[in-house]
């Protein structure tokens, strides 16, 4: 971090879940937010990706939920949180190529069963937790 | 090469962000899947796509990309252009099909891998 900071810094966004066309907003404000901070720009696109992955997913599978951004000293933590219907099987779910995605969002752009692994390459932990049925919380974090 | 000499080698129509046109860019990637763009791509600079939505101009912002072509004469909604306008993004449209555009563009010297 370029600046020490006393308290972490905290970003909240719901994330629109009615709308394929705005998904994304929140990665890209958090994006700016970032770069305002003066952090570097690779943990910036690291943390930006993965969180458009995430709130792709969001928008695809549970028609939205919220999203907290945490800015520490030691780090950069995102929280995706939806009430959608969960993951059956997170190992399966995390497998490159694995979608249940329908098809429409296959012509989207997206949908490749990319998004989870995406996730996981860009960010130095990542946990998933998921109740059928309930929704799904997905932590990930970025270290400077 | 320069954005501009993108624009001159696939004959291309600058649709905006043309104060960006001097703007040196060292390697690109096409694809129409926004995850194996954000997937696999690093430091490439140039979006080739025949995918026409809002998410192909942010996941271009997400890669730090400075360009983004259209193919086959496809054309981006004003919605888009805006997006990309806020993003510093230049966007273009050419009337080349995905192969013969990544094509000219390689052959000149412009790679894929960022080295």
């Amino acid at each position: 971090m370029v600046n020490e900071m006393a308290e972490p810094l905290i970003f909240h966004f719901d994330v629109d879940g009615d709308n394929f066309t705005s998904a994304g907003q929140a990665s890209v404000q958090v994006k700016k937010n970032l770069r305002q901070l003066g952090i570097d720009p690779e943990t910036i696109r690291r943390v930006s990706i993965a969180m458009y992955e995430g709130e792709i997913n969001m928008v695809i599978h549970a028609k939205g939920g919220e999203a907290d951004v945490i800015v520490s000293d030691e780090s950069i933590e995102i929280i995706l949180k939806d009430t959608g219907p969960g993951i059956a099987n997170i190992e399966q779910a995390m497998q490159e190529g694995f979608s249940t995605a329908p098809d429409n969002i296959r012509s989207l752009g997206f949908g490749a069963g990319m998004g989870l692994p995406n996730m996981k390459r860009y960010t130095d932990y990542m946990h998933i937790d998921s109740v059928v049925g309930e929704g799904t919380t997905i932590t990930m974090r970025v270290n400077f | 090469m320069t954005i501009n000499t993108v624009k001159e080698l696939l004959e291309a129509e600058v649709l905006c962000s043309s104060e960006s046109l001097e703007t040196e860019i060292h390697s690109a990637c096409g694809s129409d899947m926004m995850s194996d763009v954000l997937a696999y791509v690093k430091d490439q600079a140039v979006l080739l796509t025949g995918l026409v939505n809002a998410q192909v101009i942010r996941t271009a912002e997400m890669m730090d990309m400075k360009c983004v072509v259209f193919v086959r004469s496809k054309r981006p909604s004003a919605d888009m252009l805006e997006l990309a306008q806020e993003s510093g993004i230049a966007v273009m449209t050419t009337a080349r099909r995905m192969y013969d555009a990544c094509g000219i563009l390689y052959s000149n010297g412009l790679k894929g891998n960022g080295e």
